[in-house]
């Protein structure tokens, strides 16, 4: 039989762990996509515009965040991260600092993004007709003013499918944080299935509430994307 | 065939690959690589090398069996979301959004913790054939790795299948070719043309999902490197072992994978 009253908002329901689950995922998710597409944008436009060598680099990061799991790249990150940055700490006399697995995650999630966000504007702005820009150009506008008048307006409607799908991603990657240990929702699901040994009704409710995030993002998506889209020639 | 390279060959030509700056960044590696030889501490490595061995093969059949077994899936999946009645299109879409909605992390929880917990409870059981896999991890493990992979490729069949151009399959309706044989000859060939090349990304992608097994004890690479840590308490070496590990199976899936597309002729797709 399924004790539903375990979903009480309450304790001894679990609901509300749950929800809290769900609000540091929701955190970690935002910010983590936030700093991936600051990254990506400079990314994007240090691999387009930047010397030999900031192309290089720049390919070596996407490559190798891109070819190693992601898994992987959040242990190394999480725990080499911190211990490195305490040890740099150290080394200028500084006190170990004890960072937030907020923070942390955040940190984590957005390099990872921020390898694929690169691309995917990168690709964006290579699709933006040349013309635009060379015009902005032409009237001596500068590039700084460029890339937030012409080049992001712009590259927009071409980048929002690949943004939006990454979007999906980071929703689903913050799941990895519970292998360090992160009270993100799959870890409480974990340890409320865990405790109570109904497994099924918690993990399905987990599934539930990540559904209902992909489901309304794809909703809002649908309506950016329209919005983006206006004034360019139908594409199917 | 031998005609393939493009234009940023041209451009390759007139711009030699190795540049100063990429020379020194050579060096820089080779220098990062010496110091972490020379520095670190590998003394676990001859110890544990025959176990990172059996955990290669554990990831790679985990990668290739869920792979197969999920592209099987997926041509179904993929079709009768283009052309099957609705009793059958609803559930196979449902199935792609439920899958692609939730992280596999979570899926691989639910399958592993929450059947696992349920099976014991069905009377005889123990009796089946199947019972002493359902209690060791990695059935679980394929099963949730397949129906991931199964549920990303189903979408692509599904547009694999659609974009199949409409000329052709009435050109076979025409020369009275019955439903089956124009699935087989001609509708399933050309979607499988189509949808080959994305077959590479989603293989990396799912040999990335891999060491997700590890939680539920399957002993994998990156299971293995997990004990190595435990026990010699090291935080960089084994990780950066296994990255670099995990970066050499996507190169070699990435150049098998090319070498092969390179061989299929795509023209006039």
């Amino acid at each position: 039989m399924i004790d539903w009253s375990l979903l009480a908002l309450n304790p001894p329901g679990w609901g509300g762990v749950l929800l809290r689950g769900l609000l540091s995922t929701m955190q970690i998710a935002v910010g983590g996509y936030l700093l991936g597409l600051v990254i990506g944008l400079f990314g994007a436009v240090g691999k387009l515009n930047g010397g030999p060598l900031m192309r290089d680099l720049l390919e070596i990061y996407t490559t190798v965040v891109r070819a190693v799991p992601e898994l992987v790249l959040i242990l190394i990150l999480y725990y080499a991260g911190t211990d490195f940055l305490n040890k740099m700490l150290a080394l200028f006399d500084y006190d170990a600092v004890d960072i937030s697995g907020l923070v942390a995650g955040i940190f984590v999630i957005g390099i990872v993004q921020g390898a694929y966000s690169t691309e995917v504007i990168r690709g964006a702005i290579k699709s933006i007709p040349p013309g635009q820009i060379e015009a902005a150009r032409a009237y001596a506008i500068p590039p700084a003013k460029i890339l937030r008048r012409i080049t992001i307006p712009a590259m927009l409607p071409y980048a929002i499918p690949g943004l939006s799908n990454l979007w999906l991603i980071a929703t689903k990657d913050t799941a990895l944080l519970a292998v360090v240990g992160f009270s993100e929702l799959t870890l409480v699901t974990r340890q409320a299935a865990g405790t109570t040994k109904s497994y099924m009704l918690f993990f399905l409710a987990a599934g539930a509430l990540y559904l209902a995030i992909t489901l309304i993002s794809r909703f809002l998506i649908g309506i950016l994307e329209r919005r983006s889209r206006r004034g360019l020639a139908g594409v199917n | 065939m031998t005609t393939a390279p493009l234009p940023a060959n041209e451009t390759a030509r007139r711009d030699p690959w190795l540049k100063p700056h990429r020379l020194v960044l050579i060096l820089i590696a080779v220098a990062l690589v010496a110091a972490a030889i020379i520095f670190g501490r590998w003394d676990w490595l001859p110890r544990y090398l025959p176990r990172l061995w059996s955990g290669l093969l554990v990831t790679l059949a985990m990668l290739f069996g869920s792979a197969l077994l999920g592209f099987v899936l997926a041509v179904p999946l993929g079709l009768v979301q283009v052309t099957g009645p609705w009793w059958l299109k609803a559930p196979a879409a449902a199935f792609c959004t439920m899958i692609r909605g939730t992280p596999l992390l979570l899926q691989l929880w639910l399958l592993y913790y929450g059947l696992g917990s349920l099976f014991p409870m069905i009377p005889g059981i123990r009796e089946f054939f199947l019972w002493p896999y359902l209690r060791e991890a990695w059935p679980y493990g394929l099963a949730a790795l397949t129906i991931s992979f199964a549920a990303y490729e189903g979408e692509i069949m599904r547009g694999a299948f659609a974009g199949v151009p409409s000329g052709e399959l009435q050109a076979a309706r025409a020369f009275g070719m019955s439903p089956a044989k124009l699935l087989w000859r001609i509708w399933l060939p050309r979607a499988l043309h189509r949808a080959l090349p994305t077959l590479n990304g989603e293989t990396v992608l799912q040999l990335k999902s891999t060491p997700l097994i590890a939680t539920i004890t399957v002993v994998d690479l990156y299971g293995v490197i997990s004990r190595v840590r435990q026990e010699t308490y090291l935080t960089y070496e084994p990780l950066f072992l296994l990255a670099l590990i995990y970066m050499l199976l996507t190169a070699i899936l990435v150049l098998a994978f090319r070498y092969f597309e390179n061989r299929i002729p795509t023209r006039g797709v």
